[in-house]
């Protein structure tokens, strides 16, 4: 299947190169090297502070990294900010130009019509430029790769090329129904605009009703049938994480994070995710990358476990290598007295 | 027989809630038609209304018509804010500012006692203009402040409200300055010509505006950009995780608010006539908040009512109070030397309180706001620092 690779990093959903995050004098993540597989599940496992969701925050696009770089599904999307010092430049250079261009007019003709006219536009070309700085329409980021500049992906960004995650404390919208929840997930599969919901338009209107259904097929997925309606904030706490995964899952993404996505639940919910989780890699085919400090779900369905311990990785491999492996026993139950 | 003549209103009541039922679902099927359908019977009905005794003794029928397109405008505002600080969560102080920009803009364009300009671009056409430089400042204003939330945002959007009414001051070589512009074409339509001494015209027009706003204020709610606002409230970094472009969303309920109040500032230039910075004080502004949390946030009826509400009051109610109480009306020794339009932000100060405390939802609350303050002690979710400690399992180490 890998014989016809042509292009380097393809076969690879997300491959992350030495990346560092450091806060200050704190380097909460160091140097780690993480390769996800299409259609795998690889779990990053650690004591607590050991980086874990550092690391998730970096490759979603939250934070930027202090070093190294990730790739996703072959483009290199998130990097240390490279030249960003020349970003305000291109904000101001057309202006400038225009703005010397008023000043010739002035000296050529002398006439303070003509050049206030050549000034408004200088003035328009800048508010152009900041709106486009912070919308950051394709011209803009294009006119920024052709000047080598490299800014990291947004999380919106990294949720529209692909990947989905959930949070380890449950970030919920509380006041908005289960359906309307996972509506949201979809917003970057939809395309209706402003202009489209001024005018009601039929197309709106169809996709409208579309997500509402398709809305009602992901909740069904994860085990909310029948509880669309209601408020999240409503919902149980097993429930409420089930609801988090149908939002990610909304977005049709090819990778999910999944931030201990079995944190609080009794035994019989923990068995349900767990299966849950790997029916979405195999009826669905998305790779999983999962924090999760339940050994018991960690050694059952992952295929690569990689080990975090002070920012730094002590231990990868398979479910076997890692439980024997004598530097993560160290790490979760300290040194054997000797 | 009894049972069945005991039976009858209990069927009849039955059917009259089926009925009902049956309306309101009418109703939500056939929103813009509901919309158009109830305006032009509240618009109808209010000016008859007035010729009956209670109102009629306060003053006439025209004085009543042209306070109620007045507190048109004031609706306008209050929908154009309730888009952005009932739907999206950003909290606004300097509303009045985008107020100010439309009717600079439609006074610019259709004034002849301007210093160095002379220009009558009609009116109708000016309305969209002045709702486009509205909403492009709106824009304006959005876009440095986007990482701000809460207490910084409204502090921010308050300067933004002061500066615009100082602008204008002291621009007086383009806007007259103190005086402000006067002599502003008033609008026509096919011939007809809007006048002063006849208010009708301009209600019809307000109650249209109102009802096309208001249509297009609900199929934003219930779009996907409306959940994009109501996300970015709920829960801003949950909302960029799960695809939501939140600079553009915010930007969008920033231009979209300022544009409802462009075409309330155009209106009113063209209503009044006369354009002046100070009608465009941090009071307009406070008082547009107060109608959107009185009438009740996030719901569109609700801030409408609300915004009608207290601009009754404030214009209407507590200027009949002065002759109410008066040498000509009760003659009260104490109450007839107070002059009540002085008390107009101390009675604003008390509503406020007693609605925070009894109903802070607003009169007429959105279902999800009520819900949202109302069930906040029946849940156990878990908060900022995260889930209850007894419920984590006990691997962490």
């Amino acid at each position: 299947m890998s014989a016809t690779v042509v292009e380097p990093g393809a076969g690879v959903v997300l491959q992350a190169n030495k990346v560092t995050k450091a806060f200050g004098g704190l380097v909460a993540v160091k140097e780690v090297d993480l390769v996800i597989p299409p259609t795998s599940i690889v779990s990053l496992i650690g004591p607590n502070g050991a980086g874990k969701t550092t690391f998730f925050n970096v490759v979603a696009g939250i934070l930027d990294p202090t070093s190294g770089d990730v790739t996703f599904r072959g483009h290199r999307v998130i990097a240390r900010p490279v030249r960003a010092w020349f970003e305000p430049v291109v904000w101001v250079l057309p202006s400038v130009i225009v703005g010397v261009i008023a000043a010739i007019v002035y000296l050529a003709t002398a006439n303070a019509d003509a050049t206030a006219v050549v000034v408004l536009g200088a003035i328009g070309l800048l508010i152009v430029m900041f709106l486009a700085a912070i919308v950051r329409p394709g011209w803009y980021l294009r006119l920024l790769t052709a000047a080598g500049v490299f800014r990291s992906s947004r999380p919106n960004d990294m949720v529209k090329a692909g990947m989905g995650r959930t949070f380890q404390n449950i970030r919920l919208f509380a006041n908005m129904t289960a359906q309307e929840n996972v509506q949201v997930g979809m917003h970057t599969k939809m395309r209706a605009n402003a202009a489209d919901a001024l005018l009601s338009t039929p197309r709106a209107r169809a996709e409208e009703r579309a997500s509402v259904t398709k809305a009602r097929d992901y909740l069904a997925l994860v085990g909310l049938k029948g509880r669309a309606g209601e408020l999240a904030k409503n919902l149980p706490y097993g429930d409420q994480r089930k609801l988090e995964l149908a939002r990610a899952l909304a977005s049709q993404p090819a990778l999910l994070l999944l931030d201990e996505p079995t944190a609080g639940m009794n035994p019989r919910e923990t068995a349900e995710m767990t299966q849950l989780i790997d029916r979405l890699r195999r009826d669905l085919g998305i790779s999983i990358l999962l924090i999760e400090h339940d050994m018991k779900v960690v050694m059952g369905i992952s295929d690569r476990i990689y080990v975090l311990d002070h920012g730094e990785l002590i231990s990868q491999g398979s479910p076997q290598e890692v439980r024997s492996d004598p530097r993560v026993i160290e790490a979760y139950l300290g040194k054997p007295p000797t | 027989m009894t049972a069945r003549a005991g039976a009858a209103p209990g069927t009849n009541r039955g059917g009259f809630r089926a009925m009902r039922d049956r309306v309101s679902a009418l109703a939500a099927g056939h929103r813009s038609t509901t919309i158009i359908v109830g305006w032009i019977i509240v618009a109808t009905a209010l000016p008859l209304l007035m010729l009956l005794p209670p109102f009629s003794t306060f003053q006439n029928q025209k004085l009543w018509i042209d306070g109620f397109a007045n507190a048109g405008v004031f609706i306008l505002l209050a929908l154009g804010l309730n888009m952005v600080v009932g739907f999206a969560g950003l909290l606004d102080l300097g509303y009045a500012a985008f107020y100010a920009i439309g009717a600079y803009t439609y006074a610019l364009a259709a004034s002849p006692t301007l210093p160095w300009i002379s220009l009558h671009v009609p009116f109708w056409p000016m309305l969209l203009v002045g709702a486009a430089v509205a909403a492009m400042f709106g824009i304006l204003l959005g876009a440095p402040t986007l990482r701000l939330r809460g207490d910084y945002l409204a502090i921010v959007t308050l300067g933004f409200g002061e500066i615009v009414p100082a602008v204008f001051l002291n621009a007086d070589k383009i806007t007259n300055g103190t005086n402000g512009i006067g002599g502003v074409y008033k609008p026509d339509l096919l011939g007809y010509q809007f006048t002063l001494g006849n208010p009708l015209p301009y209600y019809i027009a307000m109650v249209a505006i109102i009802a096309v706003v208001m249509i297009f204020v609900y199929r934003l709610q219930d779009s996907r950009l409306g959940r994009a606002w109501m996300a970015v409230r709920e829960d801003e970094l949950a909302a960029a995780s799960s695809g939501v472009n939140t600079v553009t969303t915010k930007l969008l309920a920033f231009a979209l608010g300022a544009s409802t109040a462009g075409l309330a500032g155009v209106f009113t230039a063209a209503k009044l006539t006369l354009v002046s910075p100070d009608q465009f004080s941090f009071a307009v502004s406070f008082t547009i908040l107060a109608m959107v949390v009185l009438g009740g946030m996030g719901n569109v009826w609700g801030v409408a009512i609300g915004a009608f509400i207290l601009y009754t009051i404030q214009s209407v109610v507590l200027k009949q109070l002065n002759p109410f109480f008066g040498e000509k009306g009760l003659n009260v020794p104490f109450l007839k030397d107070i002059d009540f339009v002085q008390y107009q932000f101390l009675l604003y100060g008390l509503a406020l309180v007693l609605m925070m405390l009894l109903r802070p939802e607003g009169l007429f609350p959105s279902s999800r706001r009520k819900r949202e303050l109302h069930t906040e002690q029946d849940e156990n979710v878990g908060d900022e620092l995260g889930p209850d400690p007894s419920s984590t399992p006990m691997e962490q180490t």
